[in-house]
């Protein structure tokens, strides 16, 4: 702070502690005297102060006006003055104007509240008193206990008390502190006696309200008063908060369509709230509000167990209290203890009351809130978690729309459902045993097209177990579908299957880093694990040739099942597990003989990868020999091998049907082509063919005819430059690769030793 | 009876031969068990022929007849989480108090207080087929005519000797609290009243239990009580909120129980083979043919000897229903009807089988006519009701 400004401020004090007061740098001033430990405050006018700098000489006009004017309300009405109506007048109107451009700072609240209610002016003039109370930043508690006691006295009228309560539930969330408030709960809930006060009223204990309040005296008055008023929305949402606090004690039950319980009491100061709250935006928190949900009990037949699927969040209290002759000792520190999850907003809350959580009451509830996921997610409780299976099943179970006939109309509705599951599965990571089960109850009867996203979806959800298991219940009826459908549904699988594989990946490389209790009974060891996923893959090969064979080689397919291969070739050094499996020949070949220039690129980009992943491994072994149980077997290399040299024979070496693909000659003279030889290689190879006649066009545009075969020597070198430059990535990281280049065509040596 | 006792006096549940399992979480045995079910046929190929029961002889004969010759509806129900005997009383109180609050939309009521609508829950002793089942008990919802005070004041008097007190605030808080723990006696003396038109007309009455339910309790932890067989008769939207209440209190699932058209001809081939002293109902199948604009219903009434003669000459295993006799029942039925009709009932739906034993709707709906068999027949249904919680 700059030595004016402290002189400022220590002027400021010292104007405080004779009584009169200023907004603005008096308000951080009396704080600093006030609460010294509240830094924000001080910190945060800290800030403000330059800008207050500039219109100075305006406030300072503005301030002094102000001072005068609480100091003649201070002082009350001067009987004798002639022009008294005048005077107050003008500083009514100051104090209004101040007040709603920049609200009062609490001292000043403090003074125009003791005159608002000890009705040392006329009632209306305490009404405009009243409604230009808007605090500049805070209330403080203090002062609201005071004008509270002037409630007792009795020298306000009715309609000042009103507008007193009603200001009092506009503002609570500016007062500082509500404990003593709260302790002057017994007054406040007499007043709920007085008919006009009662709706007013009703609307600050609800937010008053915790549940010590909660006794079985007050319940009974409110029942009675429930009893002489009949059904007022006001008490109906008290009630229900008391019963959400006591369900012991007291049982009620809204109704669906009712919305609004309160009159609105902000009204009057709806423009002013917004800009306080501007005024606060940093420290103050969101004020903690129950909400009023309807009840669940569906009258309707047949769907009576739903209402919304999934069951509203409440505290398991419920349970808890109706053991309450036996409760132990260590139940009521328990309770005491325990943290509501009504208050849960935040992931740190979470951490620290992890231990203390109240659980829901209807464990289906945490399907909606995300802090409760985690919970889920990372608790070991079996009643929890049985707890969730059971509700998840059964709601499955019944929602499903296929599983049970007649049950169409309500398709949107489980379609929603299934989404927000896999929202909460995609959140977690991690797949619900009861969708598995699910799964396997309902895959049989699917048609293939209901909810399918969804429906798929949840199959890449499936929690990693052995493949052998699960391919009877759930893979063998896949298959049925994905043979008997469009080319759309054949993709969608194998997408899908693509991300089971992959989450299976990721939780079985945590698994083994991190070695907890292995999840699965059955998959004890990691060369068990391998296996299974070894056994996926081979799987989705098969399903992939036979798919390629029925929808005729189409690209638009294979690009599917490439996608799928590119996970598939980096397990061993993605996912650091001991994996290689190679793709099945009916793919390889499709990819290799493709019009289609991507999927030759995508196939050049898994051979790629395959071979770092098979030269990490190689290297692996040799460096540590004595994990011999994950050594591939020579057959993969071999395999490996074999695709290698047939792609380098057809793209580079132009001896396409020697060793890789073996053709036998007499055959392919039959075919009537006269250069066989070369038809494969990266310039005549039907895939690469345009991008070779346009780099010829490129080099000589004004040429008639094009000589694809003139690309040879500088300039096979400068077209694989012109084909990198077009976006084939995959071609030149095998071509780096595996291909030790030499101009000469002849010069190619494949690293077959392996 | 000690039977009562039972469900504490043995401890068996962790002595019990887990080793199969060890190191598998319930979850994954119930993964398993999911599994196992997927993957043969869904149900086990041989049955008993239902016997009557020893346990079953402990069951207090006036509550037997409430549950016999009346309509339920059948659910299966999910284990019911911290559920707990010794509350009951305090479970009617708040079961109560929510169902006034539901009938009454929007006003609320005071748990314990006096209604027109009383719910009693009592215990249904020995209603189990093995020591182990969890005991079974009834809900009754009862509507209290409007003379209400005479049966008030008998509760209030009991209730005067008993504290003493003359302050009628307290009085009525004291009777609300006791009421729930009159009901036994309300019973009897309903019992020996024959004109209990004070004490109110039962609603709606609904029953939970569990009849070999093993292969459900292997698999939960104690924190549940597997009651996984749910009968109610009433409206259906008591049950609705009487099930919303169950639902949200021990956080369990309520889902209708159907019985499709392969379990309703195993329960007539069961339910013919119960050896019978005297046959009250003829022994009557329906079948339905879905045609438009109106479905078709064909009834086969059988002279129940005669279904019995039948069954005799196919069954083979003593003591044991296995499906080939299940089948070559039904078949014989069928090619009678054909015979005589010309029409091929396997191309019908099976939707309703009625024996003298019981009958039952493929609606999930039953009346369970024979008080020697009600055992054997709720182990059936308790059976389905846990391969659909499963």
């Amino acid at each position: 702070m700059s030595p004016q400004k402290r002189f400022k401020n220590v002027q400021a004090q010292n104007r405080t502690s004779q009584g009169s007061s200023s907004f603005q740098t008096t308000l951080s001033a009396w704080k600093v005297k006030q609460d010294p430990s509240n830094s924000k405050n001080i910190s945060k006018h800290g800030q403000n102060n330059p800008v207050g700098d500039y219109e100075h000489a305006d406030d300072q006009a503005e301030e002094d006006a102000l001072q005068m004017a609480v100091g003649y309300f201070e002082k009350g009405p001067i009987k004798a003055s002639q022009n008294k109506d005048k005077t107050l007048e003008k500083h009514l109107k100051t104090v209004e104007n101040v007040a709603w451009k920049n609200g009062l700072a609490s001292e000043e609240i403090d003074i125009l509240l003791n005159i608002a209610l000890s009705g040392k002016f006329g009632n209306a003039v305490n009404t405009r008193i009243l409604k230009c109370i808007i605090p500049a930043t805070v209330i403080s508690e203090d002062s609201v206990v005071k004008a509270v006691s002037w409630l007792c006295v009795g020298k306000c009228s009715g309609s000042t008390k009103v507008l007193f309560y009603r200001w009092l539930v506009a503002m609570f969330d500016f007062i500082d502190r509500k404990e003593q408030i709260n302790l002057l709960y017994g007054f406040f809930f007499a007043s709920l006696q007085d008919d006009a006060l009662c709706p007013y009223v009703c609307h600050l204990l609800y937010l008053l309200t915790k549940k010590e309040n909660v006794k079985p005296f007050r319940v009974r008055k409110l029942l009675d008063l429930q009893a002489k008023m009949g059904m007022q929305p006001h008490l109906q949402a008290l009630l229900s908060l008391y019963k959400f606090f006591a369900p012991a004690l007291i049982s009620v039950s809204l109704p669906v369509r009712k919305k609004i319980y309160f009159k609105n009491s902000e009204n009057l100061w709806k423009t002013a709230l917004l800009a306080v709250k501007q005024r606060n935006r940093g420290p103050s928190p969101e004020p903690l509000k129950l909400m009023l949900g309807p009840a669940n009990v569906r009258p309707l037949k047949r769907k009576w167990n739903s209402l919304s699927v999934i069951p509203v969040l409440n505290s398991s209290s419920y349970t808890k209290e109706c053991g309450k002759k036996e409760m132990s000792l260590s139940d009521c520190l328990n309770r005491s203890g325990s943290f509501p999850l009504e208050q849960l907003q935040s992931f740190p809350q979470l951490l620290q009351n992890i231990h203390c959580l109240e659980l829901p009451s209807q464990m289906g509830s945490v399907l909606n809130n995300s802090l409760l996921l985690h919970y889920i997610n990372c608790v070991r409780d079996e009643p929890v978690l049985l707890r969730f299976y059971y509700w998840l099943s059964q709601t499955l179970q019944e929602e499903c729309i296929w599983y049970k006939v007649n049950n169409y109309e309500h398709g949107k509705e489980f379609t929603n459902f299934l989404d927000t599951i896999i929202r909460a599965e995609c959140f977690l990571q991690e797949g619900f045993y009861s969708c598995e089960a699910f799964l396997y109850k309902s895959l049989p009867l699917w048609d293939g097209l209901c909810c399918r996203s969804q429906f798929l979806q949840l199959v890449s959800w499936i929690p990693f177990s052995s493949f052998s298991e699960v391919k009877p219940l759930l893979f063998d009826h896949l298959a049925q579908l994905f043979f008997t459908s469009t080319i759309y549904f054949k993709c969608s699988v194998l997408q899908s299957l693509k991300e089971l594989l992959q989450n299976w990946l990721l939780w079985l490389s945590m698994d083994i880093h991190m070695k907890p209790v292995t999840n699965s009974p059955l998959e004890t060891t990691l060369g068990g694990s391998m296996n299974s996923v070894s056994k996926l893959i081979h799987y989705v090969g098969w399903l992939s040739t036979t798919a390629m064979r029925l929808e005729s080689n189409s690209t638009f397919l294979l690009h599917f099942i490439l996608d799928f291969y590119e996970k598939v070739c980096d397990i061993y050094i993605n996912y650091n597990l001991p994996l290689v499996v190679l793709f099945p020949p009916g793919i390889f070949y499709s990819a290799l003989l493709s019009l289609d220039t991507s999927i030759l690129n995508q196939l050049c980009f898994i051979m790629h990868r395959y071979r770092k992943n098979l030269t990490a491994a190689k290297k692996n072994e040799l460096v540590q020999k004595t994990k011999s149980e994950f050594n591939f077997s020579s057959k993969t290399y071999q395999e490996f091998n074999h695709y290698l040299t047939s792609m380098v024979g057809c793209l580079w070496t132009s001896k396409p049907f020697g060793k890789g693909i073996y053709v036998d000659p007499e055959i392919l003279e039959k075919t009537g082509v006269a250069e066989y030889k070369n038809s494969l290689n990266v310039v005549h190879h039907p895939s690469f063919l345009s991008y070779a006649v346009s780099f010829l066009l490129q080099e000589s545009p004004e040429e008639r005819t094009v000589n694809v075969s003139s690309i040879r020597g500088k300039k096979w070198s400068w077209y694989l430059d012109y084909l990198f430059s077009q976006g084939l990535q995959g071609l030149k990281l095998f071509i780096r690769s595996s291909v030790h280049h030499v101009p000469r065509a002849e010069g190619i040596n494949c690293n077959n030793q392996y | 009876m000690d039977s009562y006792n039972a469900p504490e006096s043995t401890p068996s549940a962790s002595s019990r031969p887990e080793d199969y399992f060890i190191g598998a979480t319930p979850l994954q045995k119930r993964l398993e068990s999911v599994r196992k079910q997927s993957s043969f046929i869904p149900t086990p190929p041989r049955r008993k022929i239902p016997q009557c029961s020893q346990l079953q002889e402990d069951v207090d004969p006036q509550k037997v007849a409430l549950l016999l010759h009346k309509q339920w509806t059948l659910y299966s129900l999910t284990p019911l989480y911290k559920f707990s005997y010794s509350n009951l009383k305090e479970y009617s109180r708040l079961l109560n108090a929510f169902i006034v609050a539901e009938k009454q939309k929007g006003l609320a009521v005071e748990v314990g207080e006096d209604f027109n609508i009383k719910v009693i829950f009592s215990t249904l002793l020995g209603m189990k087929g093995t020591q182990r089942d969890p005991e079974a008990f009834l809900v009754q919802g009862l509507i209290l005519s409007p003379r209400l005070e005479y049966s008030g004041t008998i509760l209030v008097d009991c209730n005067l000797c008993l504290l003493g007190s003359s302050d009628p605030s307290t009085l009525a808080f004291q009777v609300a609290g006791t009421a729930g723990a009159c009901h036994h006696t309300r019973i009897v003396s309903k019992s020996q009243l024959p004109s209990e038109n004070r004490e109110g007309k039962v609603l709606w009455t609904g029953w939970f239990c569990c009849i070999f339910g093993d292969s459900l309790l292997e698999t939960v932890s104690e924190d549940f009580t597997c009651l996984p067989l749910f009968l109610a008769n009433g409206a259906e939207s008591n049950t609705a909120i009487i099930g919303t209440w169950f639902q949200k209190t021990f956080d369990c699932y309520f889902s209708p129980l159907a019985i499709n058209a392969f379990n309703l001809s195993w329960m007539a081939a069961m339910w013919t083979a119960c050896k019978m002293d005297h046959y009250v109902a003829t022994t009557e199948f329906l079948w339905s043919v879905p045609c438009s604009p109106q479905s078709l219903d064909i009834s086969f009434a059988i002279h129940p000897e005669d279904a019995k003669a039948l069954w005799d000459s196919v069954h083979k295993t003593p003591g044991e229903v296995t499906q080939e006799e299940v089948d070559l029942f039904m078949d014989c039925l069928y090619s009678h009807f054909h015979r005589h009709f010309k029409i091929h009932l396997s191309a019908t739906r099976l939707v309703r089988v009625s024996t003298s034993v019981a009958s039952a709707h493929t609606d999930g709906k039953i009346k369970i006519l024979c008080h020697k068999y009600l055992i054997g027949v709720l182990a059936y249904l308790t059976e389905l009701a846990i391969f659909q919680i499963e």
